[in-house]
């Protein structure tokens, strides 16, 4: 058995592919749901009713969507340009440390204004953080794979450092959380009596420019010239480096601001557990997507999908609610086995 | 006449709706030096790999001293005495000779290798057929032809009855070259039976003592050489006459490119060494060289990707300060990479988006940061009307066109306004007769139209074809010009060995 790379990808295997892999991840699962005593079907039952059976549930998925619209995003856009990003959880906290510093207190601006410096503010943090690993590997050739991912714990200390020290809350009973923002500047919600926040259609509109960016513009013609052959970009004169250095600037900045939407939106202040991996989760949501930034949002809401499908699955039926990483991780692999499927083609 | 060693019969290979060989039949008898001949896409390639065991007929069988091998299993073919030395050779750069040689010929389980009973055997290989090898070499320091002969030597080293060659020469100097044919009818007086599979008329006709010619994966003709000439040869592979074009009289100008005593260091090492040369406009300078003398950094000097470190370069006159291709694109250079698939175009953007990318500054082709997807498009067709350009609409994939298409597009792009001096570097390396006649026409028609042309290859038919003047160049140094006129290729051989006081005095 070998494999031989095939010619051109019909759009049709391109579709079938995500639909592949997670028909086959949530397969898969389905063993380890048995292995504890429980109906499969039931369960999926159970995990697509708690995820879209009421009201309630419908927002809560969209609420998890929000994150990982952005988060998904910001890998898309590295990944397509060959920025192996894994920092994005990183980003997020560096992105939710720097809104919530700027929201705790008001310092004479107009409500709206302050807003927008916040998310600013947390895009700003997340692309600054990004431009270290990529400067190195632009001049010394370090691997981003190992610095992007490294960091990744190294601001989570930061992280500790100041909920503890410095932006600790006075009146969180001793609990190391940041300061709250102000409510003047929290995101306002979509819906009444709903956790949902304008955030997501901040993410919606993210992920149309991020489209119309990639497909229509001379910036992402040449993104992704140089993320498909560097060589043939520098060649033709395409500036390299300033190519990557924008992309980097985008994808830092999306995972940044997707941390700062959090506090804004939902949480309106830090803590270490900010983030249940939205930045990993990002990861997956761009690999089933595709790359593609419209493809971004179908997959958060898949993600979004399962991780509340399976809190209520666990509380209903008695399965650690672990199964939901379970699945989004087998789902990764199982993407990854469909992306060589559609790429070569296996032959006796 | 003597036993047969190995029959093909009935071999069909399809790739999809691609027939790559269809019923193919073939014997190969002890003692032979059998030439393969044909084009690119003839075949050739998928047919050895067959036999080898790297792919699985679709129908046919291979049979190898009376026996049938089974498909699809390598192993089998080397059991069965057929080695294969391909076109890149399949040897580690860091190990020895001996340890290449070895390696993988003993069992894994064995603790202690036999070191000394494997240099006695290498020895002995290398001796009956006149293979110099110093086993102790260390194959990354070998030039190109000694790696061949270790290729070779390997294969002999596990007893192989049958060589099958993949376009051997495609690597080597003229004289490597003979010294290759040399030991390979060595090897067949010797009761070996060897396949060379090329595309060059003038070593098959001198080197073969049988010649199948493959076209369209059917062998359309067996010959022995004193009963063809190159002529039939090349409308059996080619399936019509191809005429390559003649070139006209020279009208030189104003000297366009300019290197006055050029040094360009990359990578640590030095690359060119002193280079001059000057290119004029309505004419064709050629340089010429054996694979690995700097032809790549020449090439990127010339195309603004490589800065001197010491001499000048000078564009229409004017010293260069800061070379970048994309100045040089708006200088006006036209410019054809050695190598079309990593660096001319991205296999994975459409037709459009390659046609225009060196040139999507221009206000033409974008506008308020957006790419003008029509004017693209438009721009594309043009190129592909104008350049014969097959197979190619805007939308599709650059990666789904031939290498002749693939290498009209790149020159289209580049000769849709006829640029003040055109670069290219290997222009013709794999492609078929008719692309190279179609490739010849436009780099003569650029230069009628008093474009200064820079020709770099590796081609001694293709530089006396095109060339006004010729420089050789050897190990990063650039011999003087010497006029093409009176040129033939023996003279072009010396220059390329390196001995270009000699080939300019008989100029």
């Amino acid at each position: 058995m070998r494999l031989e790379r095939r010619a051109d990808i019909p759009w049709a295997l391109a579709v079938a592919a995500p639909v592949g892999a997670i028909v086959a991840a949530l397969a898969l699962a389905a063993i380890l749901i048995a292995l504890a005593g429980v109906d499969p079907l039931a369960a999926y039952r159970q995990l697509v009713v708690s995820a879209f059976g009421s009201r309630l549930s419908l927002t809560e998925t969209a609420t998890r969507a929000t994150p990982l619209i952005l988060t998904g995003l910001a890998a898309a856009v590295a990944f397509r340009a060959r920025i192996w990003n894994i920092g994005g959880e990183g980003q997020f906290y560096l992105g939710a440390l720097a809104a919530a510093f700027l929201g705790a207190h008001g310092f004479g601006l107009p409500p709206a204004l302050h807003i927008v410096l916040m998310m600013v503010a947390g895009a700003v943090a997340g692309l600054l953080l990004l431009l270290g690993p990529l400067a190195l590997r632009l001049r010394f050739g370090v691997d981003e794979v190992v610095t992007t991912l490294l960091l990744n714990f190294v601001v989570l200390l930061v992280v500790s450092m100041m909920i503890e020290g410095p932006m600790k809350d006075p009146m969180a009973f001793g609990w190391p959380q940041s300061v709250p923002i102000e409510r003047d500047f929290a995101l306002a919600k979509l819906l009444p009596r709903s956790r949902l926040h304008v955030g997501l259609l901040v993410a919606l509109a993210l992920a149309l420019l991020v489209w119309f960016l990639e497909a229509k513009s001379r910036v992402g013609l040449a993104g992704r010239a140089v993320g498909l052959n560097t060589a043939a970009a520098r060649f033709a004169g395409l500036p390299v480096a300033r190519v990557l250095l924008a992309t980097a600037c985008l994808s830092g900045g999306l995972a940044g601001l997707a941390g700062a939407i959090e506090v804004m939106g939902l949480k309106g202040y830090v803590t270490t557990d900010l983030s249940p991996g939205y930045g990993y989760s990002g990861i997956v949501v761009a690999m089933l997507a595709g790359l593609h930034p419209l493809g971004v949002v179908l997959a958060a809401f898949f993600v979004a999908c399962v991780f509340v499908g399976a809190d209520g699955m666990s509380r209903a039926m008695a399965i650690p609610s672990f199964i939901a990483d379970v699945i989004v991780a087998l789902s990764l692999l199982t993407m990854l086995v469909a992306l060589l499927l559609t790429t070569y083609r296996v032959r006796r | 006449m003597s036993e047969t060693v190995l029959e093909l019969s009935g071999v069909t290979k399809r790739f999809g709706p691609l027939v790559a060989n269809d019923d193919v039949s073939l014997t190969l008898k002890r003692g032979e030096l059998l030439a393969l001949l044909g084009e690119n896409g003839a075949g050739k390639t998928t047919l050895m790999n067959i036999l080898f065991g790297h792919y699985t007929a679709d129908a046919g069988e291979v049979r190898a001293f009376g026996r049938t091998l089974p498909p699809g299993r390598p192993r089998a073919a080397i059991e069965a005495g057929i080695g294969m030395v391909h076109q890149h050779f399949a040897l580690a750069a860091n190990l020895s000779v001996l340890d290449n040689v070895m390696l993988g010929t003993e069992k894994l389980t064995r603790l202690v290798s036999d070191r000394r009973g494997a240099r006695r055997r290498l020895a002995d290989v290398a001796g009956r057929f006149g293979l110099a090898v110093d086993p102790d070499a260390r194959v990354g320091d070998l030039s190109v032809g000694e790696r061949q002969r270790v290729e070779i030597v390997k294969s002999l080293y596990r007893d192989a009855k049958v060589l099958i060659l993949d376009e051997p020469t495609a690597v080597l100097t003229t004289q490597e070259a003979e010294r290759l044919f040399a030991t390979l009818k060595t090897m067949a007086a010797e009761g070996l039976s060897l396949i060379f599979i090329s595309h060059k008329l003038g070593e098959v006709m001198a080197a073969a003592s049988r010649i199948v010619v493959l076209r369209g994966g059917r062998v359309v003709a067996e010959r022995r050489p004193a009963e063809t000439d190159r002529a039939e040869l090349a409308e059996l592979m080619v399936g019509r006459r191809v005429a390559r074009p003649k070139r006209g009289e020279a009208m030189p100008g104003a000297v366009r490119l300019e290197a006055r005593g050029v040094d360009v260091v990359a990578g640590g090492a030095k690359r060119l060494d002193g280079v001059s040369f000057a290119a004029r406009s309505g004419e064709v300078l050629a340089v010429i060289g054996v694979a690995g003398n700097g032809q790549s950094a020449l090439g990127a000097l010339a195309c603004g990707l490589l800065r001197p470190s010491a001499g000048t370069l000078l564009l229409g006159g004017d010293p260069v300060e800061k070379p970048s291709p994309a100045g040089f694109v708006a200088a006006g250079v036209g410019r054809v990479p050695e190598d079309r698939h990593a660096e001319g175009v991205v296999g994975d953007l459409d037709v459009a988006e390659n046609a225009v990318l060196e040139r999507l500054g221009e206000r033409r082709f974008s506008r308020f940061g957006l790419v003008r997807r029509k004017a693209a498009e438009a721009f594309a067709a043009a190129i592909v009307a104008r350049f014969d350009v097959r197979g190619a609409a805007p939308a599709t994939r650059t990666r789904l066109l031939s290498g002749g298409n693939m290498q009209k597009l790149i020159l289209g792009r580049n000769l849709m306004a006829t640029p003040r001096v055109l670069v290219v570097n290997q222009p013709t390396r794999g492609l078929d007769e008719g692309a190279i006649a179609a490739v010849h026409g436009e780099i003569l028609a650029a230069r009628s139209r008093g474009t200064a042309v820079l020709l770099i290859s590796e081609d001694l038919d293709e530089v006396l074809a095109l060339a006004d003047r010729v420089q050789a160049i050897v190990k990063g140094r650039l011999s003087p010009p010497v006029p093409a006129d009176g040129l033939d290729a023996g003279r072009l051989g010396l220059m390329i060995a390196g001995l270009w006081e000699e080939g300019a005095d008989a100029a």
